[in-house]
């Protein structure tokens, strides 16, 4: 027997990044760049949005699907609550990571997943537009124009390139439309978005 | 002149043989002489607890000033050290030290530990079960935790035992440490080796620490640019406190001492003028201090801290004998004489009231009490025996102090004025009786913490550590006795059950066992033979993957794991090492000999106490025996509570010997009235105004009423003779002001128990002696 390392990571990468990107609802300048993205995002307010997303993996014969719907608050605060395949929450708060799951809860923080601490720090720093900050853990590539842009998003940290080769990030205008993961060992997960228009 | 000589003679050897003994004397200052010498089954855990249970044993240390990115790196650089050194057991800071560890010890050993390994687990209904909630998981977030690992443990065992092991109390983080909520300070959780009764090899830890964190500034000041650190380290946690009691218990009685001898002296040589009458008048006080150390140290053996400071006090009192016997007195020997006729029967009275009083105490079943009450005894016996048969001999023949008969006819005039003061003294006794009527039930503290030597700042910055680590504070618990290692797992395995049921019903949110670390044997048998042969288990497999999205061939590992693991030497002890919970299970599982007990304390539901009622039920209705849930703070409430009651039931004992004693004397209810009268006023004021000022009395306030009923009694009894002379009232003043200065300075100390003997005291002989004026036989010439 070998040991294995538990890791909550790819998740999150996906996660965080759908989250911190998703809420955007200023239109972006005509000279589209990493800076005005940031700074539109940076004022990203409480919002709502459905998603479906596949995970494809090596193990498996067929992709796991599930669906449900996502929340931000702002400054810290994210939730994804999955409603299929089963009744699932995930709230991160601080940083303590819950998760609830068939009447029982699972309590971690991300002090259990190191790595993904300096991550979820960094996309908070996205949150409050701070650019620096997400350059400290990414390499950050904008491809495409104002109606079809896609951010790619590759690790810097050595730990998290195991992990994690990179993530991308499409969506036209202010609108995020879908986060793609693509793992270090080949397995992959796609997200759909859609996001649920505030009723005034 | 011959029978001085023998009483000199006599007094030499017995100074010699006391010093002797405290020369030997072993010196505490921990908690434990104010627990039960005879204890119940449930006060003994209780006590093994706050003497040795885990909780003693814990330090927490934060890390203040500079900032947080400074904190950090001072935090992770001092946990470095510590981890190397063998007298800590366990240093968390937050950095993932363990996790791999632990990690690796609860997979490889999955098969044996977790509670869901069962015969039926491995049916290919069982094995489609489980494989197909793990897939189901897959799709979650918590999925990512498990998918490197479903090839080995398709069934989710690791998944099982980290959700008995997660937990919702962690500290905050910042810059890869615990800090605290509001980040301004770095936390650590520091386990020690020794145990925490044994203080000297803590106060040794907590050298450490502070060591270790000063090198680690060091080593910080080579790498950073800053010129200096400003952080600073604080530290708290039941051993830190016992250390810091002890330090602060010896450095205050002693300078306690040294001022209470100055002041005390300055005052004495004031009146006396007179160096050798100084000298002489503290030769019966040095004495009766150094006999009720001795006979303390024989009869239990060690001397507590408290009573030492209790003695530095009783130097005041003591030092009265001596003033009574010179002021009282004229120059000469004939004069002497008389006043051994005239004064020794009322001051034999006096000495005989106070050992009434304090005899009470000598029969309590808690050490210290006892030891307080055989010190002031024996302290003052001997200082009065002293001042009685051995002083006058040592009287130089040209012995005389300042004349003192211009202060005596001024006071002999004040007295008569005094009188006076009659019913507005009566109106304040009165006042002082509602108030201590309607208060009756709030005047004693129940708290047995209050009995604490622990300052309150101190008590203040444990208790916010404790609040920013979100330590437990551990109130319930269930506790098994057994006589094996063996027996307790299966009892705790036994509970465990039970306890899970307790759970469902919402009754409690959690339970830690040690069981739940190390198995017993039995039932890690149970779950080896529960997994079937390779083949068995190979075709059972492919049933179950029939209708599944998963290739059989791919679960290889898990056949191979669990066919290992079928096999695997049974886990002990020593397998837990290196692992965070090796640390859980050495304070859940305890040996004391051939005894072992195992500890499954128990966690509330958020905004609900736990019904012990209910679970005490269900352990009755299972029937194991050796089995109780304890509420720690009921039992030392309750502990605290019979302490006091018995503190005070002795008290009334004494009381009522020394109404009797002296109805005994005077054969007229009259005569005692007049005596007993100004010492229940004083003893009712003092309670009132404690009260008042919001004191609530611990068992040092009652020894400080006894003290005032003790000393108080001389004034009273002085003040129903038939004549009071000036010298009378002169000896008084300096007596009554020398008990003043002596349990005055205690109120200045910051050790709360010997605070409150001082607060009590002082103002309290002060009223004793004005009630005794105020309510004295009219004295008109």
């Amino acid at each position: 027997m070998h040991t294995v390392t538990i890791r909550l990571s790819h998740f999150f990468i996906a996660a965080t990044f759908a989250f911190s990107l998703l809420f955007t609802s200023h239109s972006l300048a005509e000279t589209f760049n990493i800076q005005q993205l940031m700074q539109s995002l940076a004022k990203a307010k409480p919002h709502h949005a459905r998603f479906t997303e596949k995970k494809y993996f090596a193990l498996l014969d067929e992709p796991v699907e599930s669906s449900g719907e996502l929340f931000f608050v702002a400054p810290d605060q994210l939730e994804k609550r999955t409603l299929l395949p089963q009744a699932e929450t995930l709230l991160v708060n601080g940083n303590k990571i819950l998760i609830e799951r068939s009447n029982k809860t699972y309590y971690f923080t991300t002090q259990n997943l190191p790595e993904l601490g300096v991550l979820i720090n960094s996309i908070r720093g996205t949150l409050a537009g701070n650019q620096s900050a997400l350059e400290r853990s990414f390499q950050l590539k904008l491809t495409g124009n104002n109606d079809d842009w896609k951010l790619q998003l590759t690790p810097t940290n050595e730990k998290i390139q195991k992990l994690i080769k990179y993530i991308h990030i499409a969506g036209h205008q202010s609108q995020i439309e879908s986060i793609e993961v693509f793992q270090f060992d080949g397995d992959r997960s796609y997200m759909l978005i859609q996001p649920v228009k505030q009723t005034q | 002149m011959r029978s001085g000589n023998v009483a000199i003679i006599a007094w030499l050897l017995f100074l010699l043989i006391c010093i002797a003994i405290v020369s030997r004397t072993q010196f505490t200052t921990d908690l434990s002489a104010f627990l039960p010498q005879t204890p119940t089954a449930e006060q003994q855990l209780l006590m093994d607890q706050i003497k040795d249970g885990l909780a003693s044993r814990l330090i927490l240390v934060g890390i203040e000033g500079d900032n947080a990115e400074t904190r950090a790196q001072l935090s992770k650089l001092t946990a470095q050290r510590l981890r190397s050194n063998p007298a800590f057991i366990a240093v968390n800071n937050g950095e993932s030290i363990f996790t791999e560890n632990d990690q690796a010890f609860l997979f490889n050993n999955r098969y044996l530990l977790s509670p869901t390994v069962t015969k039926e687990r491995f049916t290919p209904q069982g094995l489609h079960d489980a494989i197909s909630e793990s897939i189901t998981l897959l799709a979650s977030p918590a999925g990512l935790m498990i998918k490197n690992m479903l090839p080995q443990d398709p069934t989710g065992e690791m998944m099982q035992l980290l959700t008995q092991m997660s937990h919702e109390r962690q500290p905050e983080l910042n810059e890869g440490v615990w800090v605290s909520k509001n980040g301004d300070r770095a936390l650590m959780l520091v386990q020690t080796k020794a145990l925490g009764s044994d203080t000297d090899a803590q106060q040794r830890a907590i050298l450490s620490i502070q060591q270790a964190f000063n090198a680690a500034k060091v080593d910080m000041l080579k790498i950073t640019s800053d010129s200096k650190l400003n952080a600073k380290l604080v530290m708290t946690g039941p051993s830190v406190f016992t250390v810091n009691a002890r330090d602060s218990i010896k450095k205050q009685v002693f300078r306690l001492s040294v001022i209470g001898i100055l002041l005390i002296s300055t005052l004495l040589l004031l009146v006396y003028r007179s160096f050798t009458a100084l000298v002489l008048g503290l030769l019966p006080v040095l004495t009766g201090a150094l006999a009720g150390i001795a006979i303390v140290s024989i009869t239990f053996g060690m001397i507590h801290g408290i009573t030492l400071g209790f003695g530095t006090a009783l130097i005041g009192e003591a030092i009265d004998y001596s003033i009574y016997l010179f002021v009282q007195s004229e120059s000469g020997k004939a004069s002497q004489q008389d006043w051994m006729k005239r004064f020794w029967p009322t001051i034999r009275l006096g000495v005989m009231t106070s050992i009434c009083g304090f005899a009470s105490l000598l029969f309590s079943g808690f050490p210290g009490l006892a030891q307080l009450g055989l010190y002031a005894i024996s302290g003052l016996v001997t200082a009065a025996i002293v001042t009685r048969f051995v002083l006058p001999h040592l009287l130089p023949s040209s012995f005389h102090i300042h004349d003192m008969s211009v202060i005596g006819e001024y006071l002999s005039k004040k007295v008569k004025q005094a009188q006076l003061l009659f019913w507005p003294a009566i109106a304040l006794l009165i006042f002082a009786c509602l108030i201590v009527l309607s208060q009756r039930n709030e005047i004693w503290s129940k708290n047995i913490a209050s009995l604490s030597p622990v300052s309150q700042a101190d008590i203040a910055l444990d208790t916010q550590l404790r609040a920013d680590v979100g330590a437990p504070d551990v109130r319930y618990m269930v506790v098994v006795s057994a006589n094996n290692m063996e027996s307790a797992l299966q009892a705790s395995e036994q509970v465990s059950a039970l306890l899970q049921l307790q759970i469902d019903d919402e009754n409690i949110a959690n339970y830690e066992s040690p069981s739940r670390y190390l198995p017993s044997k039995q039932t890690q048998h149970a779950r080896q033979d529960s997994i079937p042969n390779a083949t068995s288990l190979s075709n059972n497999l492919v049933q179950a993957l029939i209708d599944l999205p998963i290739q059989p061939e791919k679960l290889a590992p898990f056949i191979q794991d669990a066919s290992e693991a079928k096999d695997q030497p049974l886990l002990q002890t020593t397998d837990l090492k290196d692992t965070s919970m090796a640390m859980a299970l050495e304070g859940l599982l305890l040996n004391r000999g051939s005894k072992w007990n195992a500890l499954l304390p128990l966690t509330a539901l958020k905004d609900k106490e736990i019904n012990a009622s209910k679970i005490r039920q269900a352990l009755l209705a299972a029937q194991l025996n050796n089995v109780v849930i304890i509420d720690l703070k009921t039992e030392s409430d309750k502990l605290y509570a019979s302490y006091m009651q018995e503190a005070i039931s002795y008290s009334l004992i004494g009381l009522a010997t020394i109404i009797t004693l002296l109805m005994f004397v005077f054969k007229s209810i009259p005569q005692l009235l007049r005596v007993i009268l100004p010492l229940a006023a004083a003893v009712l004021s003092v309670t009132a105004a404690l009260t008042i000022l919001g004191h609530q009395l611990i068992i040092l306030h009652l020894v400080g009423l006894l003290l005032v009923v003790a000393v108080g009694s001389n004034y009273a009894l002085f003040f129903n003779q038939s004549s009071l002379s000036a010298r009378t009232l002169t000896s008084m003043l300096f007596a009554n002001l020398t008990t003043v200065i002596g349990f005055g300075i205690l109120a200045f100390s910051n050790v709360t128990i010997l605070q409150a003997l001082g607060i009590t005291v002082a103002p309290g002989v002060i009223l004793a002696l004005l009630y005794s004026i105020i309510f004295a036989k009219k004295h008109d010439a």
